[in-house]
């Protein structure tokens, strides 16, 4: 079966005064039809810079440099008529910054409709009103008339989700799109990515900086570290068996809450300068396996079974 | 919406009474004595004193002050010792030339300086955004007066196209009018294209860079309607604040226009009540400009609120 979503090689290249970086930098993976895959990693790993290539819309000082993406078949990494708005489409991390203040939310629904599909102004507004309606928003058609300001905070996510789901798109990425939440409303928003896995066939790439969250929803996780991918792996045997020393770490700091008095666990040391990366594998400075080699020598993917990890644990091995 | 015009007129009342007793207090701190003055290094002083009683001098401050109040407040700014005529209807003579040409001014800012602006902006860090930063600081930073005599020197004298000074005919047609405008209001209206395009490039830059733009782009509808829906709306928003308050500083900038150009305009009327001493008649004027500049600034106030969802919906129904 091919992937809906095929990145192959991805190298972003960014200009600064301080000179160029990369990230992400060479990074593969996939995404399937009806799949739900997670993407962690801290910020400045490169996991949003990823999302906004596959979007097209990179921000001006950086470029494509390595790499392509492949949707449905077609190449889209020159960004030029790109499928955003109609078959794929991104909900961003802070709602109320996302949405236009000026504007009535109906209006900026409705334009989506109009402008790519020609729907006339009822049909839009009939199509909106239901979308926003199954999505949770009640008294659709008088929230239409609002504007952003007057929405709540997890009002406004929905209403950006309906936004993103009126295309019915075949690949929805979503951005840290519960971080900027309440932790109650987290869980409603949480609860309402689980829905739409469920009730739809669009496929969902899910962004986040914390694990728990993109556990509670994807079928595969990615973990990247300094604009690499470590650990590709399905979500139970990630969590049962972490592969990548990074992985471990991180699982490792999650708080158990069974064990109280525990000390909270941390992985040392900070995340590298992308300006001047270090050698070998990137996370060898913090790494507590750590290699002769690891310093050296980038680490090639293993494939194990079903799971991807790049760390020359594992390249042993797999020999 | 209706509270909202009604706090804004209240808050009115404070700024008039202050401006009114600094007109006031402004007349009382020129040196000498008016009557003196106003009589003649000659005059007798039982005369002096009897013209003080007339004019209400010998009385203390606060009482003169609540005289000149309640004068003020019944539309009598007093009376033009050079003209021998009420200083309102000396005014109201003057101000539609006054008006014209700010309203031209501006009208000329405007329809230059927030394309140029929006230009910059979308063309950050290019040729053209060096040009219009550039032509922008010329334009805030040359006299008027100076501007007004190059375009005067430049097209009516080298180049023969437009009359120099004055008004124009009404019985010699339009366009004899209009031609007398035109001068005055570019000289005029650059100072305000300068504030203008630069004000428009900053707030454009700014929300090109607000997170709300690449939702738009994520949608993927057309460009062009990025820009205009929902790049520039917002943007005009603060602009429209300044382009309001622009106009009261043309209604100050008229003053040397009309100076230049021989305009009979409330501008050209101060200068001549300076010159001569026209005491009165530079009091009412003064306040009768701030008067305008603080309903000037209430009309804008209330204009921002129409467009500003935000206090629009916080005063809706009420």
């Amino acid at each position: 079966m091919n992937p809906l979503l095929l990145v192959e090689d991805l190298a972003v290249e960014f200009k600064t005064r301080l000179g160029k970086f990369y990230v992400p930098d060479g990074v593969t993976f996939s995404v399937f039809e009806g799949e739900c895959v997670g993407l962690v990693g801290e910020s400045g790993s490169g996991k949003s810079v990823t999302a906004l290539a596959i979007m097209g819309l990179l921000p001006k000082n950086a470029r494509v440099a390595r790499g392509r993406i492949l949707f449905d078949g077609v190449d889209i990494t020159s960004g030029n008529d790109h499928p955003r708005g109609k078959k794929m489409s991104m909900v961003f991390q802070n709602p109320l910054n996302s949405l236009n203040p000026n504007m009535k939310i109906g209006q900026q629904l409705c334009e989506v409709l109009e402008e790519n599909f020609k729907m006339s102004k009822e049909e839009a507004r009939k199509r909106v009103i239901e979308t926003m309606t199954k999505l949770g928003i009640p008294e659709a058609e008088k929230m239409l008339e609002r504007y952003p300001f007057e929405y709540s905070g997890g009002m406004r996510q929905r209403a950006m989700i309906a936004m993103a789901m009126l295309c019915e798109p075949k690949l929805l990425i979503a951005d840290e799109p519960t971080t900027a939440l309440d932790v109650t409303i987290q869980a409603q928003i949480m609860r309402l990515f689980k829905q739409l896995k469920s009730s739809s066939r669009t496929s969902i790439l899910f962004i986040s900086h914390d694990l728990s969250v993109v556990s509670q929803i994807a079928d595969r996780i990615i973990v990247m570290y300094a604009g690499k991918i470590c650990e590709i792996s399905p979500v139970k045997q990630l969590f049962e068996d972490p592969l990548h020393p990074y992985t471990q770490g991180l699982i490792a700091s999650v708080p158990d809450l069974k064990k109280k008095g525990s000390k909270l666990r941390s992985i040392e040391g900070n995340v590298p300068s992308l300006l001047d990366p270090p050698t070998g594998c990137r996370f060898h400075p913090r790494c507590n396996k750590k290699l002769e080699i690891c310093t050296q020598h980038e680490p090639d993917e293993v494939q194990m079974k079903d799971r991807i990890v790049k760390c020359w644990l594992y390249e042993k091995a797999g020999i | 919406m209706g509270k909202y015009v009604a706090k804004r007129i209240i808050q009115v009342i404070p700024t008039l009474f202050f401006v009114i007793l600094t007109a006031f207090l402004l007349m009382k701190l020129i040196p000498g004595d008016p009557a003196m003055i106003l009589l003649g290094p000659q005059a007798r002083a039982e005369d002096i004193a009897r013209f003080r009683q007339q004019l209400g001098l010998d009385r203390p401050l606060p009482v003169q002050f609540l005289i000149y109040l309640k004068r003020v407040l019944t539309g009598d700014l007093g009376t033009s010792l050079v003209y021998r005529q009420s200083v309102l209807s000396l005014i109201l003579e003057r101000l539609p030339v006054t008006v014209t040409l700010s309203l031209c001014a501006l009208v000329i800012a405007v329809s230059i300086g927030i394309p140029a602006g929006v230009m910059a902006a979308m063309k950050h860090n290019s040729f053209i955004d060096l040009l219009v930063t550039i032509l922008a600081l010329m334009g805030l930073s040359i006299p008027i007066f100076w501007f007004g005599m190059m375009l005067i020197i430049v097209f009516s004298l080298e180049l023969g196209w437009l009359p120099a000074v004055g008004l124009g005919d009404p019985t010699k047609g339009l366009w004899d009018v209009v031609s007398h405008f035109i001068l005055p209001s570019l000289a005029l209206g650059i100072l305000s294209t300068g504030t203008i395009a630069r004000f428009t490039r900053s707030s454009m830059l700014e929300v090109l860079n607000q997170d709300y733009i690449r939702t738009a782009y994520a949608k993927g509808i057309r460009r062009s309607l990025i820009l205009y829906r929902h790049a520039l709306r917002n943007a005009l928003v603060p602009v429209i604040t300044v382009i309001g308050l622009q106009l009261g500083n043309l209604l100050a900038g008229a003053v040397l226009t009309e100076t230049v150009f021989a305009l009979p305009g409330l501008g050209k009327l101060m200068v001549d009540g300076i010159f001569r001493r026209d005491y009165m008649l530079v009091q009412g004027e003064v306040l009768f400009t701030a008067i305008l500049y603080i309903f000037v600034n209430l009309a804008v106030d209330i204009a921002y609120a129409f467009i500003n969802p935000k206090i629009r919906q916080t005063y809706r129904g009420v």
